[in-house]
């Protein structure tokens, strides 16, 4: 009789402990108005689900020993899998996602993101005005996240074998064929269609993430014609930075984080923004609303939105920070950087950009006629990859 | 447990019933097994299929659980998805003939020819690859197939034009055929190893030529080991897409590509698609019964 009675003990302290571990993490946020009001004490971990090169241990290894919060980091290829990833066993898998602008708004209208107190995050103050309340994550004035970095969609060459390109055409001309490589990803029908609004302009195409059908199958019609060219249309980041590096690629499309890796590789390789100018993003990291460490996902925030964390990682990846404290810190990294990635005066470059955004059937003039972005992915997969 | 041999007690009185019902003892101890592959297995294959009849939400992209058959008739209907299919059965089949044509001499020798020690050893180095992870086997071969690669670097040095192979369906037919070799072998092996010596021994007794008795002896017995084989690399070929993902060319996109790339936006059409090489295989399943592969597995 008292082995049963110790037994039964035992499975109630189980049980008070198992309730103990999932009640204490939300003491620290008390919630009143669905906003907590005060950061509490960390859960020790912290789970994300990041571009590659937005987790390096030059700034996660001391956010660990300031915060006792342990990053663990999972990289996704594309703003797709991010969104899938988000919503991987009903959510709450992963504490805080960065969200680029084609995947944000998904994620804020398929309820899967809790919104954010920007009062708990004093660096936000000091963001330029642009990056305060941006569409791609604040809705109806709730903030579901805080901005992070955004830069552009590079064209990269190889200074050894190519002259340097001024346009976007060098990756649609048949003398390049066998030397491009293309991200296997179908917002880069954006990339066709932006080239399209300024080399075809009878098609009238004014937001290449707007795309009426005939707009839309021109640039279908552009990338099929591309497919032969192409020599692979790379997965992940390290793909297209072999490609450059064994001399498989010399022309592509990419992005400033695979630019600053080929250099530190010392490649011979450098990256434009041709005349046509450029896709680019704008960065988010956002949280889950079931997020299981949110005391440490607001220590990130404030962590990463810090004028030091936001030049180190704006150096380090290739782009621009939004927390306009950053500028001399650049400077001081790695000489004449802030100048370079513009962030002495971000708003006006970052409105000569087209930002990442989801496309949908509303074209933003009233009218339902634009081509959504399930068309566009079975578009890419059926008729550009074949 | 604790409580020792017990005379009367509830386990005592289920194992009576047992005893005097011995249907009831078999049911008991088949459920659990059953039980798991039905939930494991089963359940998991009839949640996939009845999601290929939902559809998605356009912005969201969250799965709107509205039945039709949509995703069927985009797969009949549309030419890439054809083309797709036809080009995985073709690497497949391409990749399976080779392992076949390699394995036969290479599992004849092993079974027939080589003294016991080397037999050993050819066993081993034909599974020893399986000991390496899949991605490191998948790019030692980008390795050895990029531009300035050991291919290209041992080409220069006899002399012959460089080779430009990787990231293209060559490059794939040749890391396919090597990753799923020993898949093969083995059980080719197991086959002619059963061939008895006289069978050998009487065919030449007969005037028959060597080749002669491959052709009639040999290669007939072994057939029941290849179709086992070609199961394993049919099969493992029809579903993968990390290798079209790394060696692949810009034609490379398989069928499980194309799963890959919809499952995160369009889950219902993956789920649809995932049924093609299912049925696939039932029908390649059927053709091997008759050949007696599953007398070799």
């Amino acid at each position: 009789m008292r082995k049963r009675i110790r037994g039964r003990h035992l499975v109630l302290v189980a049980l008070a402990a198992l309730v103990g571990a999932l009640v204490v993490p939300s003491i620290g946020v008390s919630k009143s108005t669905g906003l907590p009001t005060s950061i509490g004490k960390g859960e020790g971990a912290l789970t994300l689900v990041a571009w590659q090169g937005y987790t390096e241990a030059a700034w996660v290894k001391p956010f660990e020993k300031q915060t006792g919060c342990k990053v663990s980091a999972k990289y996704a290829a594309s703003s797709d899998e991010m969104v899938s990833l988000m919503r991987t066993g009903g959510g709450g898998q992963y504490d805080m996602v960065s969200a680029s602008g084609d995947a944000s708004l998904r994620l804020i209208y398929g309820g899967d993101l809790a919104p954010a107190n920007v009062k708990l995050v004093p660096a936000w103050h000091n963001f330029f005005a642009a990056f305060k309340n941006p569409a791609t994550n604040t809705v109806k004035g709730v903030h579901y996240g805080i901005s992070l970095q955004f830069g552009p969609n590079l064209l990269l060459y190889n200074t050894k074998k190519e002259k340097k390109p001024t346009s976007w055409s060098v990756i649609y001309d048949a003398k390049n064929k066998g030397k491009i490589t293309i991200p296997n990803n179908p917002i880069q029908i954006a990339d066709a269609a932006l080239y399209l609004s300024k080399t075809q302009p009878s098609l009238g195409i004014t937001d290449p993430y707007e795309l009426t059908q005939t707009q839309f199958d021109a640039a279908i019609k552009l990338l099929k014609a591309q497919h032969p060219l192409v020599k692979k249309y790379w997965g992940t980041a390290s793909d297209q930075t072999d490609l450059f590096k064994n001399g498989a690629s010399t022309l592509g499309a990419s992005w400033p984080y695979m630019l600053s890796q080929l250099l530190t590789a010392k490649a011979p390789v450098a990256g434009v923004i041709p005349k046509e100018g450029a896709t680019g993003w704008l960065d988010t990291w956002m949280l889950s609303s079931k997020a299981k460490h949110p005391n440490c996902a607001y220590k990130w925030w404030n962590y990463v939105s810090s004028p030091k964390v936001q030049a180190l990682q704006a150096t380090t990846y290739g782009e621009t920070p939004v927390n306009s404290k950053a500028c001399p810190l650049m400077d001081k990294l790695s000489k004449g950087s802030c100048a370079v990635y513009k962030a002495n005066a971000p708003d006006a470059y970052y409105r000569s950009l087209k930002y990442w955004k989801t496309p949908l059937t509303d074209c933003g003039n009233g009218k339902k006629d634009c081509v959504p972005y399930t068309k566009w992915v079975t578009a890419w997969t059926s008729q550009v990859l074949g | 447990m604790t409580e020792g041999p017990a005379r009367s007690g509830p386990l005592r009185s289920l194992s009576r019933l047992a005893w005097r019902r011995p249907w009831l003892k078999a049911l008991g101890q088949l459920v659990p097994p059953l039980g798991a592959f039905v939930v494991v297995y089963v359940a998991a294959l009839v949640a996939l299929l009845i999601t290929g009849f939902w559809t998605t939400d356009e912005f969201t992209n969250e799965v709107v659980r509205v039945w039709g058959l949509g995703n069927f008739h985009d797969l009949i209907h549309t030419p890439a998805w054809r083309t797709v299919t036809v080009r995985t059965v073709l690497i497949a089949s391409a990749v399976t003939v080779t392992c076949a044509v390699l394995a036969v001499p290479y599992a004849y020798f092993m079974a027939r020819i080589a003294p016991p020690r080397l037999r050993v050893a050819l066993l081993v180095a034909s599974i020893l690859p399986l000991w390496v992870s899949y991605l490191v086997r998948v790019y030692s071969w980008r390795l050895i197939l990029n531009p300035d690669g050991a291919l290209n670097w041992a080409l220069a040095k006899l002399h012959l034009p460089q080779q430009s192979i990787l990231y293209s369906n060559t490059a794939l037919w040749l890391v396919f055929t090597y990753i799923w070799f020993p898949f093969m072998v083995l059980p080719v092996y197991a086959a002619l190893e059963r061939v008895p010596g006289s069978y050998l021994e009487a065919s030449a007794d007969l005037g028959a030529h060597a080749m002669t008795t491959f052709r009639r002896i040999v290669f007939p017995l072994a057939i029941p080991g290849i179709a086992a084989g070609s199961i394993f690399t049919f099969s493992l070929t029809l579903g993968d897409y990390i290798a079209p993902s790394l060696v692949g060319g810009t034609n490379s996109q398989l069928i499980g590509s194309t799963i890959y790339s919809n499952f995160q936006l369009n889950l219902p059409f993956a789920a649809a698609f995932s049924a093609v090489p299912l049925v696939i295989m039932a029908a390649y399943l059927v053709v091997m019964k008759r050949l007696g592969a599953f007398e070799n597995l």
